[in-house]
């Protein structure tokens, strides 16, 4: 049986991992490779990293992170933030990544999902996503701005998740469940789902967005953005999740990898076995 | 030296389901003396960087080649694969590699194939219909099925339970990301099996040829030790 996997997510600027709130004000939380084998050491199932450089400088540093990274890693890797074009997808999985993940790109040209999974497989190809709360938007056209429920006060909005590129600062008119059907179709191998409202805030995974996206395709999801204690691990798995991704509760040391694995085992889920 | 050593790290294997991880024994006693060579073929669809990676750990000298005569007479030879089958045949037919890979594995020199590796091996693919594959493993290579109510492709840690007469393949937890794989072990080969929505191959051996439809280079201490056991094969008179 399939194992549900626990991701340590480094975010990486300048050769150095960084972990802000909320995508902003970014604190310093080690050397990437260092991070990664340790991580590996407690018992991480894949590493995902990604580049949140904003200079050409520090994306060759991050290239070399890579390098490093692999050289030290016997377990997955993934790689993503800036990828652009195939050629950054290629001298990613060069240098040592075993996956690639692309964002922005992706939604400003979506065939580039074609490409990449044509080019390197789809297993090799993820596709994040950052998304965030909205008042539903009508059904099936993705392209229309967000319509206000005209219901009385009182009367619940319905929600639906917006999607949003450059960092989650840029919002685009695509419903992330249906952009998440696209990218499948196209060709991805799994969805990278970041909730932007609850990145490094703490308060939980957002479930329903899981829920919703989860629920519309067939490849794995990866759930990202707001867990602070390994219960929420569990709560995010139940809603659909094949993976988790934790950056803050483990680059604050409240938590270690094993500790999150022996709760998800405690809680009878399927994980690799943490070897003591 | 080395294929003791090597043997120490298969004599610390768990019972099935509590697997040991290695010492680091047979990676440190692969780097004494000559190291030994480890060529691997560019099929030019594969990411190649953690295969190194992962020989290099071991203390191997690694080489990457599209040559015939290198893939005829190395020690020891990654066939590796990610992306689709039928790039991987055509890539496999330039420059006479597909008929030395066919050479090696039935002269019972080390091969080591890796996930769509495994695939190439044998005679076609539901991913890439009337491309003939290598046609050393009697079978053909089918698609996960959603209906069976998993997603796919399989990304993440699976068991691999060996057949009882498997030398290379241990009981442990691996790596893999596929959507395609092969479903029973063909006979006269050894290997193990696990399961995704219905059971498939983990890998098969026989001889100094394995296949694993995992990565072994990405299984952590697991694949490690694997990796050393194959890589110390090449020291023993072929058993075919």
């Amino acid at each position: 049986m399939l194992n549900k996997r626990v991701i340590p997510c480094l975010d990486v600027r300048a050769g150095r991992v960084v972990k802000g709130v909320q995508f902003a004000n970014l604190r310093d939380a080690g050397e990437p490779s260092e991070l990664a084998a340790m991580y590996e050491a407690q018992g991480a199932d894949e590493i995902v990293m990604l580049d949140v450089s904003a200079t050409l400088e520090d994306r060759l540093a991050a290239i070399e992170s890579v390098r490093r990274i692999r050289r030290a890693l016997s377990i997955p890797l993934t790689v993503g933030g800036g990828v652009r074009t195939l050629a950054d997808a290629g001298n990613l999985l060069d240098a040592g990544a075993d996956r690639v993940s692309v964002n922005s790109a992706a939604v400003h040209n979506p065939a580039m999902i074609d490409e990449l999974a044509s080019r390197f497989g789809t297993q090799c190809i993820v596709v994040a996503i950052d998304a965030a709360r909205v008042p539903a938007m009508g059904e099936n056209d993705a392209g229309a701005e967000p319509r206000r429920s005209s219901g009385s006060a009182g009367v619940p909005v319905p929600l639906t998740w917006r999607v949003s590129v450059r960092s989650g600062s840029t919002p685009v008119p695509l419903e992330a469940g249906a952009w998440a059907s696209q990218c499948a179709a196209r060709g991805a191998g799994e969805i990278l789902l970041t909730s932007i409202d609850r990145d490094g805030t703490g308060i939980g995974y957002d479930l329903e967005l899981l829920s919703h996206v989860s629920s519309r395709v067939s490849i794995p999801v990866i759930a990202s953005g707001g867990a602070r204690v390994p219960a929420d691990l569990v709560a995010a798995l139940d809603a659909g999740a094949e993976a988790v991704l934790v950056a803050s509760m483990l680059h604050d040391r409240k938590f270690t990898v094993r500790e999150i694995k022996q709760t998800l085992q405690d809680a009878g889920r399927p994980i690799r076995e943490v070897l003591t | 030296m080395r294929s003791g050593a090597a043997k120490g790290v298969e004599g610390r294997e768990g019972t099935c389901g509590m697997p040991v991880p290695p010492d680091g024994e047979g990676e440190r006693a692969a780097s004494r003396g000559p190291r030994p060579l480890v060529a691997i073929i560019r099929t030019g669809t594969a990411n190649l960087a953690s295969v190194v990676a992962a020989f290099e750990r071991l203390g191997c000298e690694t080489r990457l080649t599209t040559d015939a005569a290198v893939v005829a007479n190395a020690p020891l030879v990654v066939l590796p694969g990610v992306g689709a089958f039928g790039a991987g045949m055509s890539a496999l037919q330039a420059g006479g590699l597909a008929r030395a890979v066919i050479e090696r594995a039935t002269s019972a020199k080390p091969l080591l194939a890796v996930c769509l590796g495994l695939q190439l091996l044998c005679e076609e693919s539901e991913e890439s219909p009337g491309v003939a594959g290598l046609g050393i493993v009697r079978g053909r290579v089918t698609r996960f099925t959603e209906s069976s109510g998993v997603r796919v492709p399989q990304l993440g840690w699976n068991a691999v339970t060996p057949t009882p007469a498997a030398r290379v393949v241990t009981c442990g937890t691996a790596y893999y990301a596929n959507s395609f794989k092969l479903d029973k072990v063909p006979p006269g080969w050894e290997g193990g099996m696990t399961t995704h929505g219905f059971p498939f191959v983990a890998a098969i051996e026989r001889g100094n040829v394995i296949a694993c439809q995992f990565h072994p280079e990405l299984s952590g201490a697991w694949g490690a030790a694997l990796l050393a056991r194959w890589v110390a094969l090449a020291k023993e008179p072929a058993s075919c």
